[in-house]
C-alpha cells in the first residue's frame, strides 16, 4: 500500500479557501482593524480544565524550557492590547489535543479579533457582519436567545434553579448517557451534554442564532453581570449556525487578581480530576496589573467558517492535510 | 482485555457494552463551546445485531471485547448444532447454534468459506461470502426464449432459499446469487 501523501481538499476548495481568507482580510480592513501575528508557543498555557494542551521542550538562552502550544492567541494578544495595540485581529494556527471529528482538528486556523472600548452587544453586531460578509449566501437573521430560555424551552428545566438529581436523569436520558457515568458529575457537565445533544443541534437553522447569559460558572475569561432576572451569568456569547458553534466571545475580565483565581482554580480542579497542570501565563497576570483597556474580543474557528460557506460536510475537506495525514 | 479510551474509538474497534460485545461504527465527538467534551457513538452489538447509540464522556474507557473474526468452511448439521472447520489446516472444528447462525442458515453450502466471529472463542454469528453458487432444487419449468427480459419467479435453492430468478431458469441451473441482498446475479 502506498501511503496516501495527497491533499484532504481539493485545490478547487483551496483555492476558494484562499479567496475567502482575502475577504476577511478585506473586512477587516475596512474597519480599521490591524492584522497581527503572536507566536504560537507561550511559556504559559491555557488552564482551562476542558482543553488538553501540547507542549514543546526547547532550548532557550534560560536552558531546556516546556513551552506551551496556545490554544487561541488570546494571552498574546491581550498584552498587545495592553500595550495600547489598539483594535486588532489575528488568523492564528492554534492546537487542541484529542479533538478530532467532523468538526474538529487538532490543529485549526482561529479568527480572533479584539475591540478596546466596545460593549459585547457591539462585538456580536460586528461578528454577525463578518460571518454574512464571508458566506455567499445571507445566513438570515439574527436571533438572540438566552441560555435560560432555550434549557425552558427545549428541556423544560431551569440551568439555574433545577436540582442537580433531576439534571443528572435528564441529561442519561437526552443525552444516551448512563446514570452511572453521570453520578458524581456536577450541574455544568449535565449542562454541556443537554447543550450540546439536545439544543445545538436546533440553533442556526435558517439564522444566526446567537446564545447570551451562560451562567457564571462557565464564564471561562468573561467578566460575570446580574442579568434581568438577579441571576449571575456571563458576559459571554456564542454564536451558531446550522447547528455549529462558530464563534465564542467576551467582555473580557481585565481584573488581574480574579483572572489569577480563576488560572489557579482551574489547576486546583486539575489536580482533583488527575490532570496534569498547566504553567499560568505569568506574562498575562502582569499586563492585567499594568491595565488591560475595558475591550470586548471574540475567537471564531475560520475553518468552520469555511466549511459552511462551501458546503463541506467535514472540516477535513477544507484543511490542505488533516492532522491524520499531516 | 485493553481498555481503549474514546479517541481510539474506531469503526471496527470490538468492545464490551453493558455485557455484550459491540463493534463501534461511528464516533463523533460533540464539544459544546467551552465545556465538556463527549463522545457520541454508534455502536453495533455483535449479539443482537442491533446498532445503537450512546454517549461517553471524551477520555472515558470501555474494555475491550476478545472478538476474533475467522475463516471456517460449512461441514454439517446435525439438526441442533451447525459444525464448522478452520482453513488453516488445524482441523479444529466449531459447533455454532442457531441463534449465532441467524439468516445465514439459508445460504449454506459444504465446503464454502464462511466468517464466523467468536467471543471469547464462542461463534456468535456467522458471514456468508457476498457471493455464493447454488442450485436450483426447485421453480416453474422455463421460458424457451426468454433470455433478456420479463418477468421473474420464486427458485427454492439447495440451501433453502427462496429467491426471485429470470423466466428462462431451470431446474437443477447453478445460480450465482448476492447474500447482501439475497438477489439473484447470474447464472454460474
Amino acid at each position: 500500500m502506498t501511503l496516501n501523501w495527497q491533499p484532504t481538499a481539493t485545490m478547487g476548495t483551496l483555492r476558494e479557501r484562499a479567496r475567502l481568507i482575502a475577504t476577511v482580510r478585506a473586512f477587516f480592513a475596512a474597519r480599521g482593524i490591524w492584522e497581527v501575528e503572536t507566536p504560537v508557543l507561550g511559556q504559559g498555557g491555557s488552564t482551562d480544565v476542558h482543553l488538553v494542551s501540547l507542549s514543546s521542550l526547547a532550548r532557550t538562552d534560560k536552558g531546556q524550557r516546556k513551552l506551551w502550544l496556545q490554544t487561541s492567541p488570546e494571552f498574546h494578544m491581550k498584552r498587545l492590547l495592553a500595550a495600547d495595540s489598539g483594535p486588532i485581529f489575528q488568523l492564528a494556527k492554534s492546537f487542541r489535543d484529542g479533538e478530532v471529528g467532523a468538526r474538529h482538528n487538532i490543529e485549526f486556523t482561529m479568527l480572533e479579533w479584539y475591540r478596546p472600548g466596545f460593549t459585547l452587544a457591539q462585538l456580536i453586531e460586528e461578528t454577525t457582519a463578518l460571518v454574512a460578509h464571508v458566506l455567499p449566501q445571507s445566513p438570515g437573521p439574527v436571533v438572540y436567545y438566552r441560555y435560560r430560555e432555550l434549557f425552558h424551552r427545549h428541556l423544560e428545566v431551569d440551568p439555574f434553579t433545577t436540582s442537580l438529581v433531576t439534571l443528572r436523569s435528564l441529561a442519561a436520558e437526552r443525552g444516551n448517557m448512563s446514570a452511572q457515568a453521570l453520578a458524581e458529575e456536577g450541574r455544568d457537565t449535565c449542562l454541556d451534554l443537554l447543550m450540546g445533544m439536545v439544543i445545538e443541534p436546533t440553533l442556526g437553522q435558517q439564522e444566526l442564532s446567537v446564545v447570551v447569559d451562560y451562567p457564571a460558572s462557565q464564564a471561562a475569561l468573561a467578566r460575570r453581570h446580574q442579568d434581568a432576572d438577579g441571576e449571575w451569568v456571563a458576559s459571554r456569547f456564542e454564536l451558531y449556525l446550522n447547528g455549529i458553534e462558530l464563534a465564542n466571545g467576551y467582555d473580557e475580565l481585565t481584573d488581574a487578581e480574579e483572572q489569577r483565581q480563576r488560572f489557579d482554580a482551574d489547576n486546583a480542579e486539575r489536580r482533583r480530576l488527575g490532570l496534569p497542570e498547566v504553567d499560568v501565563d505569568a506574562h498575562l497576570l502582569a499586563a492585567l496589573e499594568q491595565g488591560l483597556p475595558a475591550s470586548s474580543g471574540v475567537a471564531l474557528g475560520l475553518d468552520r467558517l469555511i466549511q459552511l460557506a462551501l458546503g463541506k460536510t467535514r472540516l477535513e475537506e477544507v484543511l490542505a492535510f488533516s492532522t491524520a495525514n499531516c | 482485555m485493553a481498555n481503549y479510551s474514546t479517541n481510539e474509538f474506531k469503526a471496527g474497534l470490538k468492545v464490551m457494552l453493558d455485557g455484550d460485545p459491540c463493534s463501534i461504527v461511528e464516533n463523533e465527538l460533540v464539544k459544546p463551546g467551552k465545556g465538556q467534551a463527549f463522545n457520541r457513538v454508534k455502536l453495533r452489538n455483535l449479539m443482537t445485531g442491533r446498532v445503537g447509540e450512546k454517549t461517553f464522556k471524551s477520555g472515558d474507557s470501555l474494555e475491550g471485547a476478545d472478538v476474533m473474526d475467522l475463516e471456517m468452511e460449512y461441514l454439517y448439521t446435525d439438526g441442533d448444532m451447525w459444525y464448522f472447520m478452520k482453513t488453516d489446516g488445524s482441523f479444529e472444528q466449531y459447533a455454532v447454534e442457531k441463534k449465532a447462525l441467524g439468516d445465514t442458515v439459508k445460504w449454506l453450502k459444504e465446503q464454502v468459506p464462511y466468517i464466523l466471529t467468536l467471543w471469547n472463542d464462542k461463534a456468535i454469528s456467522v458471514t456468508p461470502p457476498n457471493f455464493i453458487e447454488l442450485e436450483v432444487v426447485e421453480t416453474d419449468p422455463g421460458l424457451k426464449g426468454d433470455t433478456a427480459q420479463g418477468g421473474s419467479k420464486p427458485a427454492t435453492l439447495s440451501s433453502g432459499a427462496v429467491v426471485r430468478v429470470p423466466l428462462f431458469i431451470n431446474q437443477g441451473e447453478v445460480l450465482k446469487i448476492d447474500t447482501r441482498s439475497g438477489e439473484y446475479v447470474s447464472r454460474a
